[in-house]
């Protein structure tokens, strides 16, 4: 009878349990390590992800986009829409409400004025601002009330959805930065330091580079939430450190973007490892870029790697898509990637609508037919093995960042290409001179005095419009804009820059997918001028105590921290 | 150890008059600790010069399959490879033998740059006063330069126009044994200084300066026998230091083409697998320091057989 | 000797602003962008505007000028008026650090206890350790004693720091469970259990190092013991009927101590740079780490700031080695 009881009362306690376990703070402490350590919680002065992931656990926007691509609303009431009005017709306008009763983590009420501000504090000329291509085309912002904001832009804009829709532009506390506008920006410490925002959690302490915390917010919308009553955001080491401390000993919950070897990964997360490994999948493609121009040494700086000449043998497509050709996708995956990566063709390869899923032909190695189509282009095999055409070696070579995997790639690049008969010599180079912009710098991957190069790139948010208008022929680097533009191939084509200009101007999403898809063809399958290799999703491990992680290719990995709670 | 045995040779026809060298060597053979550390360095320049004529493997070639590549990477010992395969399926003994002739190579020149850049100016700072507050400026200089900068620059400016006179491998290794040789140099020459300020002061010196010995005899005769052990250790030191320099050059992407394998570079590849696969680390781990070992060994023999108050003994 | 002090001190200050320039430079000069970090997604103008907001535009000479400004009269001026409580400085630009927008001054200061515990701790740990192991091994030079320490100490050098840390941090965290792989730096010290856990997080990094810097110092102290073993006033000492113990520890160590002061002289400074792998492998993130990741970011103030620091303490330590010399051995004279 006694027993039975208890076993009643068990069950009943087994009933409430969700409820008990789910009110504010009772989880303890969440503990993430982010081996590159946050440097800034203002994600206006800084856009690296590290500092927008650590801001996105207090700051937020207007709507954000979920994991599967649909924008939600976060601090507006709704999505405004054409057929809600709250887009107008003309696509020159759009109107968000607020959600009632909203209020920052010290008390006081978020009302459109903080929107207002917030637009202008990043569009200022003197702040430098590090999200201002969200505001492009913006003319101004407004308050219509004080929950209603209106953002009119200069031209119809077919994406209204720019500015504050993402981790990257969240919305600010006016009070807080009123006087931190502009050339006053780097004057605020505090306030960069520990942003007053509308999230889950606020910031406790802040020390640069090295460590956050936070505390559950007490003023935040759901009473319930968060289930922890506070963060430690560990920075620093290096992502085998931070593979070893979530899945290993268990020191902490999360761990952030593992670039690792799949080998490395699997020998850590065995049966008794204490954590397991989630992968998102966004636009980051690593691929090989095609120089048209010639690099070579001996002509005159200025002229080098210029339209002025076109590269002696990567100018004959047949080289191009050999070299493609050459190469096995597949097995770059497993060596590189793993569960991280997929091969592909795309340069643009997610999201679904985008993608242009019939683009395949490259996924398949062909060593005979890159060694066919090089024969037909005139190199013909020498006696040691690599290819000659007019007492010309069929050498190429290939730059990269230093990083392991990628040297990895070089060597099997190397060798695909060697057994088809291309001679290859290759570089890397360190990462903050081959990605900086230092003009006076030979290394860097603007200028690209290589002839191929490899490395990632990605667009943000969900609409390539942007990036694909990157490959415009006055996009292409070269000394009159300070090898300042993106259009690292010097690919031009006059076809394809209209297509950048109507792509402007179409708000119909199915006919903007088609061409999308069709100037990703023209970069990639009809020309190889990009040459991509793999579809790459970033990994974080999870401690398998956590619920609720849910990560996220598009905004923030952090962007629903408030629902995370822990498994008893 | 080599250069030491040779004048003994030479000099094996002309019995009678007994060179000192002979002296040194006779010393040198009693060592227990330099044969050993001789007969090791011996084995590992025969290892990495050597070697690769018997074991035929490419250091850099991967299996044709995509399969067997897949089958093969990451291996422990076998007979195949008797030191296991990389995460590329690539042997590691050839790559071994591959990485030794460079690390050797950059360690010993590198080595040799350094010291004797360190000893002159050590030993002229020490014995012209009038140097000495120039030259240890210039050393405080070289010691406050951020290594990383300073290195970047030298990249920025050499690379290219050294790789295109002398090809990219011999380029790039004057670059990086300079590059180590010249911010590798101040701690020997602060050393030697101090000693020197110290030894110019013992009677000795006075005794050769009273009798009129010119300042460069006076340095080469009196004064750098007497500064040889710490500089010795020093010496020994820079070795194994720029092993690992070199490393960290190639993992920076400022060194050797990445597909040039090199010790150090083996070890920091191999620093990710030191769970599953620890053999990858410790190979060269061991190569590393056995070379130190053997060199020091080496070392305190030479030193030993040069010191004439020991060599009596 | 008080006279050859003074006039070094004096002469550093244009020895000090000639490193400073040449540093600045090189840094200038050195290829790097302070936006090589920002994603790929940010438009060039809008990294352009960025620079311009930093000032990373300038001339060198514009640049350096104002980091003079602002090291020598702006820093000093603020912290004497967080000393007597007066606001001296009022709105102007302290030296910013261009990666975290912050004074590079308080950033320095909030590195500082993590380094001077791990590091500095590390580096005592080494010297005591070393100095005894080179006197032992050099007076029972081939002994068994000998034989291990230099073993030990040749592989200390030779096998680099991350791959002993990392072994550490497998045996002792991940197996046994005993000690921290992750250096908590916000951990205050203020009762016994946290004195503990201080002492547990501090175990295996100070470790290394003291292993790589004994190592390196003890392999001096026997070179230099071994010379002077075998000199004449030994021998003069002994016929004396002096103890071993004082022919030793009072003659022959005195005697010695000139290289091994030279290379502690040489190292004091280097704890101020920290040991950037070890920091790493362990994430202490002290000034190490703050240095290298100010390189990887191109932040200018931040990397000049620092090394001039440590271009500081390099002139002032490398003079008390040159003092100590004379304390030493007062046969040397500088005047």
């Amino acid at each position: 009878m006694r027993l039975t009881t208890a076993l009643l009362g068990a069950a009943a306690m087994m009933a409430i349990a969700p409820a008990a376990f789910a009110a504010r703070g009772s989880d303890g402490e969440l503990k993430l390590i982010y081996w590159q350590a946050p440097s800034i919680l203002n994600p206006y002065l800084s856009s690296g992800t590290k500092d927008l992931e650590a801001s996105s656990i207090v700051l937020e926007p207007l709507a954000r986009y979920t994991p599967k691509g649909e924008l939600v609303p976060y601090l507006a009431a709704e999505i405004p829409t054409l057929d809600n009005g709250g887009i107008a017709k003309d696509l020159k306008s759009i109107t968000w409400k607020l959600k009632p009763g909203l209020k920052w983590s010290d008390g006081s009420a978020v009302t459109a004025d903080d929107v207002v501000f917030t637009g202008q504090y990043c569009m200022d000329p003197k702040g430098g601002c590090a999200q201002l291509q969200h505001f492009t085309g913006v003319d101004k912002v407004e308050a219509v009330d004080p929950t209603t904001v209106k953002i009119t832009f200069k031209e119809p804009m077919p994406d209204p959805y720019q500015p504050f829709t993402s981790y990257e532009n969240p919305i600010l506390q006016k009070k807080q930065f009123e006087k931190c506008i502009g050339a006053a920006a780097p004057t605020c410490t505090a306030a960069n330091f520990g942003p007053i925002g509308t999230g889950a959690f606020e910031v406790a302490s802040f020390k640069t580079n090295d460590v956050v915390t936070f505390k559950a917010n007490p003023n935040y919308r759901d009473p319930n939430k968060p289930a922890f009553s506070g963060i430690t955001m560990k920075g620093g080491g290096d992502a085998m450190a931070a593979a070893r401390a979530v899945f290993q000993t268990g020191e902490f919950d999360y761990a952030w973007n593992l670039q690792l070897s799949p080998d490395v990964i699997k020998g850590m997360t065995g049966p008794d490892a204490k954590g397991h490994v989630v992968a998102a999948f966004g636009s980051l493609v690593e691929r090989l870029e095609m120089n048209m121009t010639d690099p070579s040494p001996t002509l005159p700086e200025g002229e080098r790697s210029t339209s002025a000449h076109p590269n002696p043998i990567l100018s004959d497509i047949r080289v191009r898509e050999a070299l493609s050709m050459a190469i096995d996708r597949s097995l770059l995956v497993q060596v590189g990637y793993g569960p991280a990566g997929q091969p592909t063709c795309n340069l643009v390869p997610a999201p679904a609508a985008y993608a242009d899923t019939t683009n395949t032909g490259c996924l398949k190695q062909d060593v005979e037919g890159a060694k066919k189509l090089l024969d037909e282009a005139g190199w013909k095999m020498g006696a040691d093995g690599f290819r000659y055409k007019d007492g010309k070696k069929l050498s190429l070579t290939y730059q990269t960042s230093t990083n392991a995997v990628r040297q990895d790639f070089q060597a099997l690049i190397k060798q695909w290409w060697h057994d088809v008969g291309v001679d290859t010599e290759l570089k890397n180079i360190n990462a903050s001179v081959f990605f900086g912009s230092d003009p006076g710098s030979p290394d860097t991957f603007e200028k690209f005095y290589a002839d191929v190069e490899m490395y990632a790139n990605n667009f943000s948010g969900t609409d390539p419009q942007a990036y694909m208008a990157q490959y415009v022929c006055s996009q292409a680097p070269s000394p009159k804009n300070q090898w300042q533009g993106q259009n690292m191939n010097r690919y031009c084509d006059p076809k394809y820059d209209a297509m950048v200009t109507e792509l402007g101007q179409t708000a119909d999403p199915v006919k903007r997918a088609e061409m999308v898809k069709t100037m990703n063809d023209m970069l990639t399958k009809d020309t190889m001028t990009i040459v991509p290799l793999v579809w790459r999703g970033t990994t974080s491990g999870v401690a398998n105590s956590i619920v609720g992680e849910d990560i996220n290719p598009w905004d923030s990995e952090l962007w629903n921290i408030g629902d995370w709670s822990r498994k008893h | 150890m080599t250069d030491m045995a040779k004048p003994a040779n030479t000099n094996r026809a002309i019995r009678p008059p007994r060179s000192q060298w002979w002296d040194v060597w006779d010393q040198f053979k009693t060592h227990k600790g330099a044969m050993f550390g001789a007969a090791v360095f011996v084995f590992i320049v025969l290892f990495v010069v050597i070697g690769p004529l018997i074991w035929q493997v490419s250091p850099t070639e991967m299996p044709q399959k995509a399969l067997d590549l897949i089958r093969g990477k990451n291996l422990g010992p076998s007979w195949e490879h008797p030191l296991g395969t990389d995460q590329l399926a690539r042997d590691v003994l050839a790559r071994m033998m591959a990485g030794g002739k460079v690390s050797l190579a950059v360690g010993l020149v590198a080595m040799v740059i350094s010291i004797t850049l360190g000893t002159t100016v050590g030993v002229l700072a020490g014995y012209f006063r009038r140097l000495d507050g120039p030259l240890m400026r210039l050393t405080d200089l070289f010691l406050a330069l951020p290594l990383l900068p300073l290195l970047l620059v030298m990249v920025m400016l050499f690379r290219d126009p050294l790789g295109r006179m002398l090809g990219i491998e011999v380029g790039t290794f004057l670059l990086i044994v300079t590059a180590i040789g010249i911010t590798s140099w101040m701690q020997c020459a602060r050393i030697v200084r101090g000693e020197v300020i110290a030894l110019k002061e013992r009677e000795f010196v006075l005794a050769a300066r009273s009798i009129g010995t010119p300042p460069i005899r006076m340095v080469l005769r009196h004064i750098l026998p007497n500064v040889m052990s710490p500089v010795m250790v020093a010496a020994t030191l820079g070795i194994a230091g720029a092993i690992i320099t070199e490393s960290a050059l190639s993992f920076l992407g400022l060194g050797f083409p990445p597909d040039f394998p090199t010790w150090g570079r083996l070890l920091a590849d191999g620093a990710d697998y030191l769970q599953d696969q620890p053999l990858r680390v410790i190979w060269p781990g061991i190569a590393i320091s056995l070379t130190v070992l053997s060199v020091n060994y080496i070392g305190d023999g030479l030193r030993d057989a040069l010191d004439p108050r020991i060599r009596g003994r | 000797m008080f006279t050859y002090t003074i006039r070094r001190l004096v002469l550093a200050i244009p020895v000090l602003l000639l490193i400073s320039l040449i540093i600045f430079a090189l840094l200038k000069f050195a290829p790097g962008d302070p936006m090589a970090q920002v994603p790929m997604t940010v438009p060039p103008e809008v990294k352009a505007k960025m620079r311009a907001a930093l000032g990373a535009d300038q001339p060198l000479i514009v640049q350096y000028l104002l980091w003079l400004k602002q090291f020598f009269i702006i820093e000093p001026l603020h912290i004497l008026g967080t000393m007597t409580g007066y606001d001296l400085v009022g709105n102007a630009q302290r030296v910013i650090s261009w990666q975290t927008r912050s004074p590079v001054a308080d950033i320095i200061a909030q590195r500082m206890p993590q380094t001077l515990t791990v590091v500095g701790m590390s580096y005592v740990v080494g010297v005591l350790i070393a100095l005894p192991i080179g006197i032992v091994s050099a007076y029972k030079q081939y002994s068994w004693f000998d034989q291990i320490g230099t073993f030990v100490s040749m592989i200390g050098f030779s096998v680099p720091t991350f791959f002993t840390g990392v072994m550490l941090i497998l045996i002792f965290s991940v197996y046994l469970g005993w000690f921290p792989s992750i250096y908590d730096t916000t951990l205050v010290v203020d009762s016994w259990p946290h004195f503990w856990l201080q002492v547990r997080q501090m175990v295996m990094p100070v470790a290394v190092l003291a292993l790589y810097n004994a190592a390196q110092i003890s392999r001096f102290m026997r070179a230099s013991m071994l010379d002077n073993l075998q000199q004449d006033y030994v021998r003069t000492a002994r016929a004396k009927g002096m103890t071993e113990q004082v022919v030793v520890l009072k003659h022959v160590l005195r005697n010695s101590l000139i290289p091994v002061v030279t290379v502690i002289a040489l190292g004091v400074p280097q704890i101020f740079g920290g040991a950037i792998i070890t920091e790493q492998v362990f994430k202490v993130n002290g000034l190490g780490a703050l240095l290298i990741n100010a390189i990887y970011a191109d932040d200018l103030p931040m990397v000049q700031t620092l090394t001039f620091i440590f271009a500081i303490l390099i002139v002032i330590f490398n003079l008390i080695a040159d003092v100590l010399y004379g304390i030493l051995d007062p046969r040397i004279r500088y005047d």
